[in-house]
């Protein structure tokens, strides 16, 4: 196990040192000024070491053989490829590549064998979606989605020390390519079970809960009745026993 | 009284008037001067007392928009991610209070604010009268009286959770319907009957709703009368302290002091839940959608005094016998039958205590926990089994929020619910006895003044300052009890019970520290200095 | 209280009760009583005493400021529909507002009794909580005086037929209670669902029948039977959905650990159990498609799809029930039968709902603990 971090932490300490090295900010080139080759070759410096030269997997990466590009530009762009260190599952953070080199790299995992797409943009226009339509994904939202991720987006727990990220504020490309690829241990919800239409209701459910103010005042981080009681317990009869103290003392 | 009386105010007509209708001057002679002592522990009945009185007053509000009704409705109000869902009738107008009516959603997170203040006040307020011996003869009665209100104000709460039929409480449901069917022979007809007919049913919420707002308010507010007639007719404990005996007591008069006081605070208690209610939210049910039993939400918890039942069931072994044909669910009943005894050991702790000691005199000096440091140790431990319980209840919080394994936490929580109140029991019992050996040091030695002398041969002492007489009383007057011998009774008889006692008093008096007599004082001053 | 005890005593005499274990201290200390009362800033200076004069008013009237305040507040930012900005901004102001005029009452009131009102400590006596002596000898003998005049111990079988009497007139209320509930057998109502032969399996809530093509490895559909959509609430919608609901997914081949008698009742790799956890009875719906582990979010009792659903962890006893399953001529996805032994939590009666169809996973492995 530890021999499997070390390599892994190698890995992406030797990828964080090659995209330095290839890419000096600012000066990226455009989409399409980088091909498919382009991409082979990064992922090569970059995803090998665990994913293999022909992405066909080792010990310590799965195969990516048919994961599509929107299965790369989902890993790559939330940070979560490549992987920090070897724990329970992938850490999000900020992306070690650009869009352009994540697309590169998608385009040659896609060239291997087909697999689910980054979504285009009229799936992800939320402003299509009418006031039924989000409600409808609020449903599907419920019934899908929030027993790992909660009603309200904020996260949860699963087996193992493995646990369902929050939802809030994600680039909905991210959402909907978990929902095509199912990253990790989260299912896959094909376009058989979820529509691209019910997806995209769904995504317009999140921008509703991002777009609107927690109704009540300041929302304790949505966990629902246990933040709501450790508050009363520490605020409210917290600061009541203050008062009672003070109340109580003699003054000068 | 009779210059007032005959001088010709409004005040002296109308009070007049009442008393020629209902002798009110009785009432006011006996009462009005009557003294309540003062200090800030003694303050957590009013937080309970308050805030139920701002639960009533907003519980009231939400009644008159409230529809307890489980019939189905597509809702058409304002909040969009709802809009045209199937719900029921209950859950759309509690939407309703909160979106459409001005004021609606103030008071339901006033009320719901004001419900886990109240349990938690009388949480703590049972915590005092624990640790200050204060369910000691005379209040015996009042201490059950007392945690049968504890019980009720839990009934409420959860009763008034369901209420609004989101999926947060009617997984709350779920859960107390598998707990029920867990019950041996009539677990599946209690069910049954509960909900009429399947769960969820179309009934459950009217009929939690007479019981939420009718029979239990009805049973709490009897209580709570006899709760503080008893109090009255006892009069309140007080703290040890000059002039502060068992006979009497000191502090403010009701007329017009405490009642000064005690009119403002529930001002300020009423305010400061007025406040967090329009600064944090609480229960956003609009979140958690209808109830539908096929969703539900990661973080599903119930409300904080439910908690220990919910850890129960989490940190229970996966256990359950199949015998003759029965199903017995060890899962459910271990749990329940934990929860039971401790309940009933709390409840019962005054007549246990009663029977350790013999002690049948009237108690009305408060006693600081280090007096009786068995007692505490006693408390501590149930703190702990307690607090294992509620933690176990967001075991997938602490998983997430510190990153760590829930499997793990919940083992580590099972090994916690056993050890820790061991080790709280030892540790507490320690440090009270520590504390008492101090008090002693500070009696018979004087405090640390913090001043140092340099002494002729070249040796450094630090001073020690004496305490006035003042100061020193309320170190030095407690009770202190000894263990009893097994002797044998009228009959000529030793019965299992005069050892059961005489091996209880052991426990509680074996190792118990002395007050200091004047003529250890004496002793003290002549070899110290 | 027994009457024995006291009838000789006079009025006067004060009880003396047992002092148990407790120690008497021969050489205890006295009381030192009352210390000297201590006089406050405002009681010793007049223009302190003035300026807390004007503090509580100023409370009282930063009080009435904020009930003002509330009125504006109730009027000026009204709700307008569908925006939640205004619910909360009405919401906040209205409460601060409020908060203000409560607040300012209190800590006013507050202010005026520890600065203003007199200091002085008051002393009550204490009685022993008992009556007097007088009053428990009357007691008593009213209790005798009303036994001697009704005969209560004296006719003794008026006296017992009456405790009978009352002790029995509760039990109608318990006959009273029978119709809470339908009047089919309670056992009989939750031992079945709605699955039967040839239900197809379609998706919650769209009631969309499903493929078995079209569940790829790793996915995970929620599903009703197809007919559940039919039912609104009043006709028992949730009754049954809480009673049908079924987690689908597909394991591939070379990880499900099948019983070789089970084995017909998956298709394809495809297995569908109840979703409704044996512990409680909450939705077991978290599905981690890459170790193939079923999370209750209430308990976290774990199970392990490819297993039979056996219980890896937590307070559940029992694995989930699998709904056997196969395909129509159409490809889609239908129950072959009901569930074979009841869903949910255990209860009393279960054991004698258990189907003939039933294959019982061999006993050894019905659980496999983490």
């Amino acid at each position: 196990m530890l021999l499997i971090g070390l390599v892994a932490a190698g890995g992406a300490s030797a990828a964080v040192s090659t995209v330095a090295n290839a890419e000096p900010a600012g000066t990226a080139p455009r989409a399409q000024q980088l091909t498919v080759e382009d991409g082979q070759e990064l992922f090569r410096a970059n995803c090998a070491s665990c994913h293999g030269l022909n992405a066909e997997g080792t010990e310590n990466g799965t195969s990516l053989i048919g994961v599509g590009a929107a299965s790369v530009d989902f890993q790559v762009m939330t940070g979560r490829m490549p992987m920090a260190y070897s724990g329970p599952q992938a850490e999000q953070r900020d992306p070690m590549f650009t869009q352009e080199q994540s697309d590169a790299m998608g385009a040659w995992v896609a060239s291997l064998a087909p697999g689910p797409e980054v979504p285009s943009e009229e799936l992800l226009d939320v402003s299509q979606v009418d006031e039924e339509g989000v409600a409808r994904g609020a449903e599907l939202f419920r019934i899908n989605c929030a027993m790992c991720h909660n009603v309200a987006g904020a996260g949860g727990a699963l087996t193992e020390g493995k646990w369902a990220p929050h939802l809030r504020d994600i680039d909905p490309a991210h959402v909907y390519e978990a929902m095509l690829t199912g990253p990790q241990n989260m299912p896959v919800f094909n376009d058989a079970n979820i529509s691209p239409e019910q997806k995209r209701e769904i995504l317009a459910y999140l921008d509703y809960l991002d777009e609107n103010p927690s109704v009540g005042g300041f929302d304790l981080g949505s966990l629902g009745p246990v933040s709501e009681g450790l508050f009363i317990w520490i605020f409210g009869l917290g600061g009541l026993v203050a008062v009672s103290v003070w109340l109580t003392s003699k003054p000068n | 009284m009779t210059s007032t009386a005959t001088r010709d105010t409004f005040t002296s007509r109308a009070s007049n008037y009442l008393d020629e209708r209902t002798s009110m001057s009785t009432l006011v002679a006996t009462l009005g001067r009557k003294v309540f002592p003062d200090h800030w522990s003694f303050m957590l009945g009013e937080v309970i007392l308050y805030s139920f009185v701002a639960i009533l007053l907003s519980g009231t509000f939400l009644t008159f928009f409230f529809e307890p009704s489980m019939t189905e409705v597509h809702y058409e109000g304002s909040y969009v991610p709802l809009k045209g869902i199937a719900m029921s009738a209950a859950y759309a107008s509690s939407l309703d209070i909160s979106f459409d009516i001005r004021g609606g959603l103030l008071m339901r997170q006033v009320h719901h604010w004001a419900a886990l203040l109240f349990v938690a006040a009388i949480g703590l307020h049972m915590l005092r009268v624990f640790f200050t011996g204060a369910f000691r003869k005379p209040r015996e009665i009042n201490w059950v009286i007392g945690f049968v209100l504890f019980i009720l104000a839990m009934a409420e709460g959860f009763t008034g959770y369901s209420l609004p039929d989101d999926l947060l409480s009617g997984n709350g449901l779920a859960i107390i319907n598998g707990m029920v069917k867990g019950i041996p022979i009539v677990g599946t007809w209690i069910s049954y009957l509960f909900f009429g007919g399947l769960f969820p049913g179309v009934d459950i919420v009217p009929r939690l709703f007479v019981l939420h707002i009718m029979l239990l308010p009805a049973l709490v507010i009897a209580l709570i009368g006899v709760h503080l007639v008893l109090m009255v007719i006892n009069k309140h404990t007080q703290f040890a302290g000059p002039g502060k005996t068992n006979d009497n007591v000191v502090g403010a008069p009701i007329m017009p002091l405490f009642a000064a006081k005690a009119g403002s605070f529930f001002f300020i208690v009423f305010g400061v839940l007025v406040l967090i209610a329009s600064t944090f939210t609480i229960n956003p049910i609009w979140n958690y959608g209808p109830y539908d039993p096929s969703p539900v939400s990661a973080g599903t918890q119930p409300d904080w005094y439910i908690g220990f039942a919910d850890g129960a069931l989490r940190l229970a072994p996966g256990l359950e016998s199949e015998l003759w044909g029965m199903t017995l669910s060890w899962n459910i009943l271990i749990p329940m039958a934990v929860l039971g005894i401790f309940i009933v050991l709390v409840m019962f702790y005054p007549f246990i205590e009663q029977w350790i000691t013999g002690d049948k005199r009237e108690h009305h000096i408060a006693e600081r926990p280090r007096n009786n440091p068995t007692r505490t140790a006693i408390g501590s431990a149930g703190i702990v089994f307690y607090a294992v319980l509620w933690a176990a209840a967001s075991s997938d919080l602490i998983a997430t929020h510190f990153r760590l394994n829930v499997f793990q936490v919940t083992w580590w929580l099972q090994a916690t619910l056993i050890l820790g109140p061991v080790i709280a029991y030892f540790l507490t019992k320690r440090i009270a006895i520590g504390l008492q050996k101090k008090d002693r040091e500070i009696l018979l030695h004087g405090y640390e003044s913090g001043r140092i002398l340099r002494l002729p041969g070249g040796e450094y002492v630090e001073v020690h300052e004496p305490l006035d007489e003042y100061e020193s009383w309320r170190l030095k007057s407690f009770d202190t009890y000894e263990p009893v011998m097994v002797r044998p009774n009228a009959k000529g008889r030793i019965t299992p019970g005069t050892h059961l006692r005489a091996a209880m008093t052991r426990w509680f008096f074996e190792d118990r520290i002395s007050p200091v007599t004047r003529g250890e004082l004496e002793a003290a001053k002549h070899d110290g200095h | 209280m027994s009457a024995e005890d006291h009838a000789g005593h006079e009025q006067q005499q004060v009880a003396v009760y047992d002092r148990g274990a407790a120690i008497e201290q021969s050489d205890a200390f006295e009381n030192p009583g009352l210390p000297p009362h201590r006089p406050r800033q405002t009681d010793l200076h007049p223009e302190k005493e003035r300026r807390a004069e004007r503090q509580v008013v100023g409370w009282f009237l930063v009080s009435m400021l904020g009930t003002v305040l509330a009125i504006v507040a109730y009027v000026a930012v009204p709700i307008v529909e569908g925006d939640m900005t205004s619910v909360r901004l009405s919401n906040l102001f209205l409460g601060l507002a409020i908060a203000l005029a409560l607040l300012g009452i209190g800590i006013g009131g507050m202010h005026w009794a520890r600065q203003l009102m007199s200091s002085h400590e008051v002393v009550e006596e204490r009685h022993p909580s008992r009556g007097s002596e007088k009053s428990r000898a009357r007691a008593v003998e009213i209790f005798q005086l009303g036994d001697q005049e009704s005969g209560f111990t004296r006719r003794s079988l008026i006296r017992n037929t009456l405790i009978g009497a009352i002790a029995l007139v509760p039990l109608p209320a318990i006959v009273l209670f029978r119709d809470l509930a339908p009047a089919q057998d309670a056992v009989e109502a939750i031992s079945n669902t709605m699955w039967r032969q040839g239900t197809r399996l379609a998706l919650d809530p769209t009631g969309t029948p499903i493929r078995a093509a079209d569940v790829t490895i790793g996915s995970a559909f929620h599903v009703i039977p197809e007919d559940l959509k039919d039912l609104d609430h009043d006709g028992g919608y949730l009754d049954q959905k809480a009673l049908a609901s079924v987690l689908l997914v597909r394991v591939p081949l070379d990880r499900l650990n099948e019983q070789p008698d089970r084995a017909g009742w998956s298709y394809d790799g495809i297995v569908a159990y109840s979703k409704i956890c044996t512990h409680v009875g909450c939705p077991v719906a978290l599905y981690e498609q890459q170790t193939h582990h079923l999370l209750c979010p209430c308990h976290q009792s774990t199970f392990d799809v490819t297993d039979h659903a056996k219980v890896i962890f937590g307070p559940a006893k029992r694995p989930l029930p699998q709904l056997p399953i196969t395909v129509d001529d159409e490809g889609y996805l239908i129950a072959q039968s009901d569930f074979t032994e009841p869903i949910g939590p255990s209860y009393f009666e279960r054991l004698h709902h258990i189907d003939e169809g039933h294959i019982p996973l061999s006993a050894a492995e019905t659980e496999n603990r983490a």
